[in-house]
């Protein structure tokens, strides 16, 4: 049954160019805005803080050994604590920040790559290709992630580039199959074979009709994804097959604040909050992506943001 | 004016939308009697499923709201009886069937099952339920229905769910059955039984029967009273005699014209050479045959309709022609060269001479896409058409050419109405400056004043273009006024063909009267001596 609220579709005014009207719609939608603006400042932590903090941050002073935060008396370093060795609790999250956004973005990024095109080359072209690649993806799905991670770790060195092709690798089967089950619907819609009626090669297809389709719920289950692997570096650092000290990362930092636990609950908790705070805008920008890439869902967000004060709708 | 079955007074229903309020129903009043069939009558958005959900308790509130008005049912107004209440009215004495049987059927449970499961809720013992669906089935018309009972719903036809749907509505002997669009999805043949199982339903039980329709033709051959609905007011009210013979409001007025069948037949034109010919073209799935040999021609500048019902291999035809599925054998000559043995690099160029239009714009868009980037993708593949530079003024040209705006072009497609896609799909069309174009069911779901807007478009861009167009429909009467020459087409064969005059003025086959009669036409006079007709060839 068709409600006549269908039926009245806007007609809105003139667009505005592509990356402004983004912008205005993200700054009527708080949350979102305040999850961007987050992850803006994680960027610039990972860009320049190793740069200006590394000496603050990997200076050991075994006086403040876990000395408590809030306690202005150390200087602005100490706000957030000292850790076990006395060094201060925020230059090392700053500073961490580039080596955990590095591996997080740079598995997501690999593995969103390669499955992605696996992906589209098993859903389009199908046949045995399509079974060649569905097969191997089943074989890297059947083995425990974490006991790959832990023999190719163990017989190569624990390097970063390592870390992330690890990483990488298991999670390729995520993106191939979403995006091959995706292909396998949206080339059957009917602007797909308008355009192959048009007499558009392959290529265009692909690039041009299936994959805007597609790339909304691909970026949805990346920004998830981010999450996931930052989480399975930390669990990996703490097998101590990560990431090597000196070099730090936040899941390092939490698995080493661990032991402290019952006395100094702040060697584990500020990292972990970054942790958090990090994966939550993530999702909370992604959800409003997921409705701003989308044409037919946009005005949603375009009435909120030519309504003064206009709510949110989530 | 007491003693209605049902009566609606002064009812208003808005939505809440991001867009602001919308009122969906304004101040509409109605009564339904016991024995009466009531239509309502309008297009897509005018209102007109609104009240019937009104009745049911189907408004999702928000974003719906009531804001006044009263639904007396049996002395009760059911918009101040509990939730409770009406629910127990709902199914037992309120029963509803719906446009799609098989979205409303249960994919995972047998269907005599589910008859009998709507008896069981409402308190009848496991036996007498299947007795009663039993019966019911067997009363709808469904063949060995004993059997039938343990079958899912995929197992049955589209005019069999539908029947199906009906015997689940009429287990508890409703007083009133709502049928909202009950046979917008099925072929006309198959349109014209259901409507006479209804009609022979209502006389049998007695009870009131309020039919949501947006065809003209329901109307004159089902309706006693309807009711004429235009954005959410009523317009007009009257008998489908008095509708059709003198009616009063412009709308209905302009409903009327725009019903198909009524212009002139076009003359054959002096017979071109054939620009296509297909010959011997079969398809066949497995072991299933779709298409058991077609050969045709169709010439230059020529309107080409096929026709038959759904499964009749008509769309399969397109289908292989152009390529989209490869044949099992036969060949389709275009200017002399086989297409069917054309590789795809080949075929690539070949298509720009011939285009589709397909049933559904909302689909056959890509809704990512602007306007101007989907009328001009053609010109980016084929690239000796229009210079780059002219793309904006061509696309601009265009879409006037089809009657939109050249400002239109920046928009996406679901800015626009359903004829209002269609125009951009044909613009699409266009663009190529193709010799043919296929169109494939192309106004089968735009309402009717649309429908007409889009087929005196084509029918313009016909005369001034000198396109052929193969016009694949299942309507008759639309047909009528459009085409040179018509297929009809029966489970994959051509079973007759020839010009509009002698199909229509003397049609051969068994099949193509059948089609004819079915066919439902506006005026209900015409009805009465179809109806007649057809039954004296169900005797014969």
């Amino acid at each position: 049954m068709s409600t006549p609220a269908t039926a009245t579709v806007p007609m809105d005014s003139p667009p505005r160019t592509g990356t402004l009207r983004i912008l205005s719609m993200l700054w009527a939608d708080k949350l979102p805005f305040a999850a961007a603006l987050f992850l803006l400042v994680i960027v610039a932590c990972a860009t320049f803080g190793p740069w200006l903090l590394f000496e603050v941050a990997d200076d050991t002073n075994l006086r403040l050994r876990n000395a408590p935060p809030f306690n202005m008396e150390q200087g602005f370093a100490y706000i957030l604590g000292g850790d076990a060795l006395g060094r201060p609790l925020l230059p090392r999250i700053v500073v961490a920040a580039q080596n955990t956004m590095m591996i997080a973005g740079g598995a997501v990024l690999a593995s969103f790559l390669i499955g992605g095109t696996l992906g589209l080359i098993a859903g389009y072209v199908g046949r045995w290709t399509g079974e060649v690649i569905m097969r191997l993806a089943d074989v890297i799905m059947s083995f425990p992630s974490l006991l790959l991670a832990v023999i190719v770790l163990y017989m190569l060195d624990a390097s970063i580039t390592n870390l992330i092709l690890v990483l990488a690798i298991t999670r390729i089967p995520i993106y191939l199959r979403t995006t091959r089950a995706k292909v396998l619907e949206v080339r059957e819609r009917m602007f797909v074979q308008a355009a192959t009626m048009m007499g558009a090669s392959h290529l265009r297809i692909v690039v041009r009709h299936i994959l805007p389709v597609i790339l909304p719920t691909l970026l949805t289950i990346a920004t998830l994804d981010f999450a996931f692997v930052m989480l399975a570096e930390s669990a990996l650092s703490f097998l101590g097959i990560g990431i090597q000290a000196p070099e730090i990362t936040w899941g390092l930092m939490v698995s080493q604040g661990r032991q402290y636990l019952t006395n100094a609950w702040w060697l584990a908790f500020w990292p972990g909050l970054a942790i958090i705070l990090t994966t939550m805008s993530l999702n909370l920008l992604s959800s409003w992506m997921r409705v701003a890439l989308n044409p037919t869902q946009r005005w949603r967000l375009e009435t909120s943001a030519t309504s003064k004060g206009g709510k949110s709708n989530g | 004016m007491a003693d209605h079955l049902l009566e609606v007074r002064n009812l208003s229903v808005r939505f809440h939308t991001a867009q602001g309020v919308v009122n969906a129903v304004n101040g509409i009043s109605w009564h339904l009697d016991k024995g009466e069939t009531l239509a309502i009558l309008g297009e897509s958005g005018s209102g007109k499923s609104v009240s019937a959900s009104a009745i049911m308790n189907l408004i999702d509130m928000p974003p719906g709201e009531i804001t006044c008005g009263e639904i007396l049912f049996d002395g009760i107004d059911l918009l101040k009886a509990s939730v409770e209440d009406r629910r127990r009215l709902n199914g037992k004495r309120i029963a509803m069937i719906f446009q799609h049987p098989l979205s409303h059927l249960n994919p995972v449970y047998p269907v005599g099952w589910q008859i009998a499961e709507t008896a069981m809720a409402h308190g009848r013992g496991k036996a007498e339920a299947y007795d009663r669906a039993l019966a019911l089935m067997e009363r709808v018309g469904i063949p060995n229905a004993r059997a039938a009972m343990a079958k899912y719903p995929h197992q049955f036809s589209g005019g069999q769910r539908q029947r199906l749907m009906i015997a689940m509505a009429l287990v508890l002997k409703p007083e009133i059955l709502i049928a909202d669009e009950p046979t917008t999805a099925l072929d006309v043949t198959v349109q014209a039984e259901v409507l006479s199982l209804l009609e022979e339903l209502k006389a049998e039980t007695g009870m009131g029967l309020l039919m949501i329709t947006h065809d003209l033709g329901v109307v004159a051959e089902a309706a006693d009273r309807a009711v004429v609905m235009e954005r959410g007011r009523i317009v007009e009210t009257g008998t489908p005699h008095e509708l059709y013979y003198n009616p009063q409001h412009p709308y209905t007025r302009k409903l009327l014209a725009a019903a198909p069948g009524k212009g002139e037949m076009r003359s054959t034109p002096a017979a071109a050479a054939p620009i296509l010919r297909v010959q011997d073209l079969r398809k066949s799935y497995g072991g299933f045959q779709a298409l058991k040999g077609a050969t045709f021609d169709l010439h230059a500048g020529e309107t080409l309709a096929v026709v038959g019902e759904s499964g009749s291999g008509k769309s399969t035809i397109a289908r292989l022609i152009l390529r989209l599925e490869e044949a099992t054998a036969g060949c389709v000559l275009w200017q002399g060269d086989d297409l069917l043995t054309k590789s795809p690099r080949q075929m690539a160029r070949v298509r720009r001479q011939l285009q589709m239009v397909f049933q559904d714009p909302t689909q056959s868009l890509n809704p990512h896409m602007s306007v101007f980037q989907i009328i001009s993708e053609g010109w980016a593949i084929h690239r000796d058409i229009v210079p780059k530079v002219q793309w904006k003024a061509r696309v601009a040209e265009l879409l006037q050419q089809v009657g939109l705006e050249p400002g239109h072009a920046l928009r996406v497609p679901h800015q626009f109405s359903g004829g209002q896609r269609q125009r951009i799909a044909i613009a699409r069309a266009l663009a190529l400056e193709p010799e043919v174009i296929i169109c494939d069911e192309a106004v089968s779901a735009l309402d009717v004043a649309i429908q007409k807007q889009v087929i005196d478009l084509l029918g313009e861009l016909r005369n001034r273009l000198g396109i052929a167009f193969i016009f694949i429909a299942h309507d008759l009467p639309l047909v009528g006024d459009f085409a040179d020459r018509v297929l009809v087409m029966q489970a994959g064969e051509i079973v007759e063909q020839g010009t509009v005059r002698q199909i229509f003025d003397a049609p051969q086959q068994a099949y193509t009267q059948r089609l004819l009669f079915a066919g439902l036409d506006a005026d209900p006079d015409i009805h009465a001596t179809r109806r007649s007709a057809r039954l004296a060839m169900a005797r014969g």
